[in-house]
């Protein structure tokens, strides 16, 4: 029995949106069942994916299924911070799978501006290791920029192919009504921002936002009944690294993304040069570039010469983040991976708009939690 | 005696570990490692315990903090604690033991200066608050 995603729902991504965690989530979730058969009460189980930081509320699982209907069903909390939502699909395809459900509803959120950006800035500090790296004062933007810096000591990769990857996800972003920034970015605006940590500037980075986004996944037979265009959830795959980059050996790609690709296309029984369209973890721009090389799409250390070559633009080898990625959508942590979903499941409907890739069949997910902590990539097929 | 864990870093977020002890070396000056004594395994910074063989049994072992720069950054933005501090090099360097050590690069050391593969030396530095960490100084 296969799989399939039968409705996907988005709230718009931003900054002090006015509503609460619950509100944010009945926004994506009434979005998913838009245009399908599907009411809340048929719903078996809820899966609620964010990052626990953020959160005022304590366990906002069962506020959340209770705000949408969906009690007495079953509903539980599941993170891998940046992708969150990556590993909810994951645990609702192992429950249709395996026959305890038939539906499942993953919702994933952030309210990043709940709290104070002191706060914020606190938090940031302890995404490391906390025995051994964050009594150093690192964070994020430090982590992915040592790989930056380690991998243009290797492949020559320069600040003009990662200021290129925020040029295209600028251009994209005027087509996504739904992204938190709608600008397009010049080279040298991005060459000539100030350092956040070097070699990465601030245009190299991806921003805090609030929002939702809700993945309605069902069994085939189910999915057949509550919609014409179910999309088949081909490959599924998920891997680790290390939480402390001390222990890291390779500090030119993402081990687990690497990982985490060959269990997807083994299970999806494809190449990378058969997906049509991808939405990669672009939460820095050298996670981009580093995403093409982990995928397959370019060898290890081309990634810079694809960007460079527009070959993840609409109309080269692998459109890459049409719908503007994390650096112009805003990355509302738990909401990220059900968003990155949303766009290929709309994709392989033929429903992305102007940003549609003509006769996409084969779509791909890359969701990385933390920096290359955990893996995700998820194959869909029309 | 009890060595409470806190002492290490400008801020350490936690006070109990079974490799407290770290400290009390390093306030003498050294810089220690632990080994497995079942498998041989070195482990930097200390672990109390082997995954590899589920021992418990770890001897510690100093360390000659020798290495050379993997890669670096220089943050211009902070968490809380270290907003003052900013710019400061972060780096990750390769030790002759094999083993990786995650430290700030000594304000010693200008940015014109720094190159992926220089020379390091890992050392003990004591910290304006009283508290105690270790930095990476030109070898």
């Amino acid at each position: 029995m296969r799989v399939a995603i039968v409705g996907v729902g988005q709230t718009p991504f931003s900054r002090n949106c006015g509503m609460s965690i619950r509100e944010l989530c009945f926004e994506a979730f009434k979005d998913a069942l838009e245009d399908i058969n599907l009411t809340p009460k048929e719903i078996d189980a809820s899966i609620i994916c964010s990052a626990p930081e953020y959160d005022k509320q304590r366990s906002p699982a069962g506020l959340i299924s209770e705000y949408l209907g969906l009690t007495p069903k079953s509903t539980f909390y599941a993170e891998s911070i940046c992708s969150s939502s990556s590993t909810g699909v994951k645990v609702g395809f192992s429950f249709i799978k395996s026959g305890l459900h038939d539906t499942v509803a993953v919702i994933g959120f952030q309210k990043m501006s709940e709290i104070s950006s002191a706060e914020v800035q606190e938090r940031m500090g302890r995404g490391a290791d906390v025995q051994w790296e964050s009594p150093f004062g690192t964070m994020m933007p430090a982590g992915y920029a040592m790989y930056a810096r380690a991998h243009m000591q290797k492949y020559g990769t320069t600040e003009e192919q990662l200021a290129k990857v925020k040029v295209k996800s600028g251009k994209y972003s005027l087509l996504n009504p739904l992204a938190m920034y709608r600008r397009a970015v010049t080279l040298e605006e991005c060459l000539n921002a100030r350092a956040i940590a070097t070699p990465l500037k601030l245009y190299d980075c991806c921003a805090n936002a609030d929002g939702a986004s809700c993945v309605i996944m069902a069994s085939e037979e189910k999915a057949k009944k509550i919609t014409d265009t179910p999309v088949c959830v081909a490959g599924i795959g998920a891997a680790s690294d290390t939480l402390s980059t001390t222990n890291r050996t390779n500090l030119t790609g993402l081990t687990c993304a690497i990982e985490a690709a060959k269990h997807a296309y083994k299970m999806a029984r494809i190449e990378p040069k058969e997906v049509d369209v991808a939405e990669v973890h672009d939460c820095f721009t050298i996670a981009e570039i580093m995403a093409y090389e982990n995928l397959g799409f370019c060898k290890p250390g081309e990634g810079g010469k694809l960007i460079e070559e527009s070959q993840t633009y609409i109309g080269g080898k692998i459109p890459v983040n049409v719908d503007g990625g994390l650096l112009s959508k805003g990355h509302p942590i738990g909401a990220t991976g059900g968003s990155q979903i949303r766009t290929i499941v709309l994709q392989l409907q033929g429903g992305a708009g102007k940003t549609q890739v003509d006769g996409a069949e084969v779509g791909l997910v890359h969701n990385i939690g933390g920096i290359g902590v955990y893996g995700n990539v998820t194959i869909l097929r029309r | 005696m009890f060595v409470s864990f806190g002492k290490f870093g400008k801020i350490s977020y936690i006070s109990e570990t079974k490799v407290a002890d770290f400290v009390r070396y390093l306030e003498e000056g050294k810089i220690m490692a632990t080994r497995c004594s079942k498998c041989g395994k070195l482990y930097f910074p200390p672990r109390a315990d082997c995954p590899d063989d589920l021992s418990t049994d770890m001897m510690w072992e100093e360390f000659s903090g020798r290495c050379k720069l993997l890669t670096y950054t220089t943050a211009h933005f902070a968490p809380t604690g270290f907003e003052d501090d900013v710019p400061y090099t972060i780096a990750l360097a390769h030790c002759e033991e094999g083993v990786n050590a995650y430290a700030l690069l000594s304000k010693d050391i200008k940015e014109n200066e720094i190159y992926i593969d220089m020379d390091l030396q890992l050392t003990p530095l004591r910290l304006p608050n009283g508290k105690i960490t270790y930095e990476l100084k030109k070898a």
